[in-house]
């Protein structure tokens, strides 16, 4: 068995593009659930509005930072629709409501009816939308290697993108960490921790709610830009496991943390990459057929997703002592 | 009234006790994974499997015919970054072709090699583009049979998502929805949608009640009642399909497994959680959790493709102007009376009104005498039960069953408790026919691979208008 | 804070007591210097009138309780008074302005802020931070200012300065950095009324502010109300204790199935047989000043039980 090449997969794993964009929705996230305990079961949703506004602006011409308006655009809109019959209502609405709207999303966005728009199921390929991107990079074409790791620089999965992406996660983590400390982040923990609380206090709670999910929603729309940039649109892969692998990176690193998003994102995919792995190089395909590999890394992130909140809610960098105290 | 508040760090710290429960459940879940590997009929080993690594990216799939055999001897071909090659099916039905670059690659089915007689379902998905990274498989499915205008599945990439859920008609000979397919708003079109839309709601009316029962006793949204939903269906098709028995005992046994492993999931899982104190929040999490868990542990046993329960052509019969088959009049029968046992259940027997104290007050019916508990572990069998047969019958109904069935009708399920005021059970029923009513009805007007979005938009206006729900009161606070 | 000049040398009950002498003591009385009235508020819950006041005035400066058997609707009263709740029909001024079917949150800015019977401190929050919270006038509390620390910062050392000093007075100070969670019950109280303070109110609203509490605190929390009033707030409270009824407060409105039944100086009322009436139905012979029978026939009185229900109305649809 060659530990070195797979060691080598894993590690790529740490800084890979799909590592940035799912720790980035997941920085959106903590900001909707960690900071104000807003059920979002939709964050796919916000990140497939986000690719769609982005590719499609990208491919009627737009320059490359309305593109990304656009995605955010989206976002905000897709957040105030959302929010506002549900915000006034108990949190388990909110997380119905969400996972439907995410859903329509992704119907309307696979319906033959819009083709011409979003391609349907078939999606949007990805070099009808990268190449405003592609531009914007200082850096001459090319590969580049650090150590063992070989990419293009601009092209698709490249270091460009890498670059951009984790850029952009430093940026959102700085955001957080601001705002958590802020007066503004100490109303929206009043929020979680008692709406009518901090209501009596004379603090417009739908307001902070709104700005919440607004804020932590156009988060998500980047990430999906940043996921989309490497790959395709497809409506598929942006459904509800997508939203359900956010909220495992979430839990894992710690809700209500800065860095805790971050630091899930990268164990999440590193590990399964290293099961993945370990698993093909020692089970012969007459046993585990390569899909089936694929399928019992699901089933370990769903298993993981259980006892983790079960035995350890709080995550890898949450506050134990925090946790110690019942609510309410 | 049951407050859910929004609380994501809610919870006990780890006690001493339950964690050996879990892990042996998980422990137990590895061991049937493992020892099902040598018997699971879709482990077999494809002949000229590609093996992802490093260097080498897949594209694969199985393409079957209408009916389900494999279609062996179909040609395909793959262009892109990495060059052209091309792949035929073998007699499984599987292809793979390796390529060693990155990128999107464009796959194109050559129609002249199918199976005498067999169609692309979805035509204009041919060819179809698939993303291929390295180290990993990609997948690309070309489902055959009458060709539809609705594409009816997602199918690139591990973590897709399959339609949103397998449309009448686009299944094999399925003939129930033969009027729905024309265009036009005529009085036949019309009827025969409203029975249809009735059947569906009658049908998901049985998963939704037993959703509506565990959220009105437990306050737990459970995200994996989809997946007892699949359960049922997955089990008929074992019993059918793999076992040999006939349609009949698979389906009892099927929903007893299913009543059993609600049981089950109560003495194991739920019930310890409750004793922990962990919080409603976090239980539903571990409801998603558990769902995903689930789901893919059906996929990696049964593949992602439809499993047919019953594989002969259902006769249909007309009623006025409506296409019926015997197998959806027997399932309205069949579901009539399960819904009708509920309800006298609830209304009529000393437990069902027991359990509906449960629902109101918890607290108060403990102090009256009533064993909480047990009422609880009543209502978990009685839901995964009706779940499971909700899952059997909606197999048959649209002609297939698969890993994924219960799962893309979670939503409308969520819909339908949602719209009959959370946790009322009649209110659940009554959502359950409005849901309905709304995917058939709404074809008249928009696309129909846009109909089951039509029912989560009703479900977001509903909300705007009457949180409470339909059947729901709006309870005086304070 | 104060609406008019304090003096710590002033005997603010005599005062009071003044003002209120020639009140009538009947329900609705009209009060010489009302800053709360209320008119025809109504409350339905399905067929049950829970609230139904015709008239209230509160006097301004004096600390009123209103007290009444369980399920009297006085809770609810409260809910609807400061926006936690939708009247089916009334109207209410608060220092003339009118605040029927305003928000929770602008009736606290409008200064009128309230406690829960529940107690509602922020449990995975620090005490200080929970004294933070209350605060009005933050501008860091706006989300692009939030961004920019030195903008709100000089407004958090004042926020900072104020808390502590509100918390030394109700002897936190050294809870000052401890989860408010790990705070027992009467300290979670105490908390709940510091945390209202830093608004500065006109008007405090307690429900229940004995409610829980241990004995050894009570008389500091007597002590801090009786000193709100001193310092010119005018209190609304609702309470069971009899005993503290009778000591701190100056005018007492009794409530039962939803109507003002009663109201004058603690002494007059609990001596009124409409009071003894709708509290002990036959018991007329028992003091009213007995907490071990008000217990009792509190116990027996259970439904319909909104008080014990306890949560503040919202306006979510819970079912």
């Amino acid at each position: 068995m060659d530990w070195t090449r797979i060691l080598t997969l894993v590690v790529a794993e740490f800084f890979a593009p799909t590592t940035a964009a799912y720790a980035l929705a997941a920085i959106g996230l903590n900001i909707h659930f960690g900071l104000t305990g807003l059920l979002n079961m939709g964050q796919a949703g916000f990140m497939l509005l986000g690719a769609y506004g982005f590719a499609i602006s990208t491919i009627a011409g737009w320059p490359l930072w309305a593109a990304v308006l656009v995605a955010i655009a989206a976002a905000t809109v897709f957040a105030l629709i959302l929010g506002i019959p549900t915000l006034k209502l108990r949190g388990d609405y909110l997380a119905i409501v969400t996972i439907a709207a995410a859903e329509i999303v992704r119907l309307v966005g696979r319906s033959t009816t819009f083709t011409d728009l979003t391609g349907a199921s078939s999606g949007l390929r990805g070099n009808q939308y990268k190449g405003s991107f592609q531009d914007a990079s200082p850096f001459p074409d090319g590969t580049w290697a650090l150590g063992p790791f070989e990419y293009a620089v601009n092209a698709s999965n490249s270091w460009w993108v890498r670059l951009v992406g984790w850029a952009v996660v430093a940026l959102a983590c700085l955001l957080v960490w601001l705002l958590i400390r802020s007066p503004w982040g100490r109303v929206l923990k009043g929020i979680r921790e008692d709406e009518d609380a901090v209501r009596s206090l004379g603090k417009n709670v739908y307001s902070y709610k709104m700005q919440s999910l607004v804020l932590g929603g156009a988060i998500g729309a980047v990430a999906g830009i940043l996921y989309v940039l490497p790959r395709a649109v497809q409506p598929d892969s942006m459904g509800r496991s997508m939203t359900f692998f956010v909220w495992t990176i979430l839990l894992l690193g710690g809700a209500a943390t800065v860095f805790g998003p971050v630091l899930g994102s990268i164990i999440f995919w590193a590990v399964l990459a290293l099961v993945k792995l370990t698993m093909r190089e020692t089970i012969p395909t007459t046993v585990l057929r390569s899909e089936q590999i694929e399928q019992f890394g699901w089933i370990i992130v769903g298993v993981a997703l259980m006892l983790l909140i079960i035995f350890r809610p709080q995550g890898i960098l949450g506050d134990k002592k925090e946790l110690a105290i019942h609510a309410h | 009234m049951r407050p859910v508040a929004a609380d994501p760090l809610a919870g006990s710290p780890p006690r001493a006790a339950r964690p050996l429960t879990l892990l042996l459940l998980v422990a137990a879940f590895l061991t049937w994974s493992v020892l099902g590997l040598a018997t699971a009929p879709s482990a077999r080993a494809a002949t000229q499997a590609c093996v992802a690594d490093a260097a080498t990216g897949c594209i694969n799939g199985t393409i079957r015919t209408s009916a389900g055999a494999p279609a062996a001897g179909t040609t395909l071909t793959v262009d892109g970054p990495g060059g052209e090659s091309t792949a035929t099916t073998d007699a499984e039905g599987r292809w793979s072709v390796a390529v060693t670059e990155a990128g999107e690659y464009e796959v194109t089915l050559d129609t002249a090699t199918l199976p005498a007689g067999e169609t692309l379902r979805l035509p204009d998905q041919n060819p179809r583009v698939v993303q291929v990274n390295l180290g990993s498989s990609s997948v690309a499915l070309f489902p055959l049979g009458a060709p539809v205008e609705a594409p009816a599945g997602g199918d690139d990439g591990s973590t897709d998502e399959p339609s949103a859920a397998p449309a009448p008609g686009s299944g094999t000979g399925q003939a129930a929805t033969a009027a729905s397919s024309g265009s036009g708003i005529t009085a036949a079109r019309v009827a025969q949608l409203t029975v249809n839309g009735l059947v569906f709601g009658t049908l998901l009316a049985l998963a939704s009640v037993g959703l509506s029962l565990i959220y009105g006793t437990t306050g737990l949204s459970n995200f994996a009642h989809g997946e007892q939903v699949s359960l049922g269906g997955i089990l008929a098709y074992v019993g059918t399909q793999l076992v040999g028995l006939p349609l009949v005992p698979s389906a009892i046994i099927a929903v007893a497994i299913g009543a059993a492993t609600g049981w089950l999931q109560d003495t194991f899982l739920w019930r310890p959680l409750r004793r922990r104190g962990v919080g409603m929040i976090q239980q539903m999490i571990v409801t998603i959790g558990l769902s995903m868990a689930i789901s893919y542990v059906f996929q990696f046993f049964f593949g992602a493709g439809p499993l047919r329960i019953v594989t002969d052509t259902p006769q249909s019969v007309m009623i006025g102007p409506v296409r019926l088959t015997v197998t959806t009049l027997i399932s309205m029968g069949v579901a009539a009376v399960a819904l009708g046992g509920v309800a006298y259940f609830l209304l009529g027997t000393r437990a069902g009104r027991a359990t509906r104290a449960v629902a109101d007050n918890p607290a108060l019916s403990a102090a009256s005498g009533i064993s909480v508990n047990r009422m609880i572990r009543l209502v978990w069998v009685l839901g995964a039960g009706l779940a499971a047969l909700g899952g059997v019958l909606v197999g048959l109904y649209f002609g297939a069953t698969s890993w994924y069935s219960g799962g893309a009708l979670l939503l409308l399920m969520f819909a339908a408790v949602t719209l009959g005021g959370l946790g009322a059970a009649f209110g659940a029923l009554a959502g359950s026919i409005v849901i309905g009513l709304v995917v058939e009805l709404s074809s008249l007007w928009i696309p129909i691979d846009m109909r089951y979005a039509s029912a989560l938009v009703i479900l977001i206006l509903v909300l705007l208008v009457r949180p409470q729900g339909i059947l729901g009161r709006a309870t005086r606070v304070g | 804070m104060p609406t008019e000049p304090t003096s710590a040398t002033v005997d603010h009950r005599a005062a009071v007591e003044a003002a209120l002498r020639d009140v009538e003591h009947v329900p609705g009385a009209a009060k010489p210097d009302p800053i709360l009235v209320a008119d025809d508020v109504r409350r339905h819950f399905g067929g049950v009138n829970a609230v139904d006041v015709d008239h209230l005035e509160v006097q301004r400066g004096a600390i009123t309780a209103l007290i009444g058997p369980n399920g009297a609707g006085k809770t609810t009263l409260f809910n609807l008074l400061t926006g936690f709740d939708k009247p089916s029909s009334g109207r209410w001024t608060f220092e003339g302005r009118t605040l029927g079917g305003v928000p929770a949150a602008r009736v606290a800015r409008a200064g009128m802020v309230r406690t829960f019977q529940l107690t509602k401190a922020l449990n995975r929050m620090t005490v200080i931070e929970n004294m933070r919270l209350g605060a009005v006038s933050q501008p860091g509390e706006n989300l692009l200012t939030a961004l920019v620390p030195p903008l709100w910062r000089r407004r958090e050392e004042e926020i900072t300065a104020q808390a502590e000093e509100l918390l030394a007075r109700f002897k936190l100070d050294t809870k000052r950095d401890d989860f408010a969670g790990s705070l027992s019950g009467g300290q979670r109280k105490l908390l709940e009324m510091a945390r209202a303070l830093m608004a500065t109110p006109t008007m405090i609203m307690l429900d229940e502010p004995m409610a829980g509490v241990n004995p050894a605190l009570t008389q500091s929390l007597l002590g801090h109300i009786q000193a709100l009033r001193d310092d010119g707030t005018t209190v609304l409270f609702v309470e069971h204790d009899m005993h503290m009824v009778r000591h701190i407060s100056d005018w007492v409105v009794v409530m039962t199935e939803g109507r003002i039944v009663a109201e004058g100086p603690p002494e007059s009322v609990m001596g009124n047989p409409a009071v003894i009436d709708a509290y002990l139905g036959a018991h007329h012979d028992t003091d009213l000043g007995d907490d071990a029978l008000l217990d009792e026939a509190a116990l027996e009185d259970v439904a319909p039980d909104q008080d014990a229900a306890g949560r503040p109305g919202t306006e979510e649809g819970t079912r």
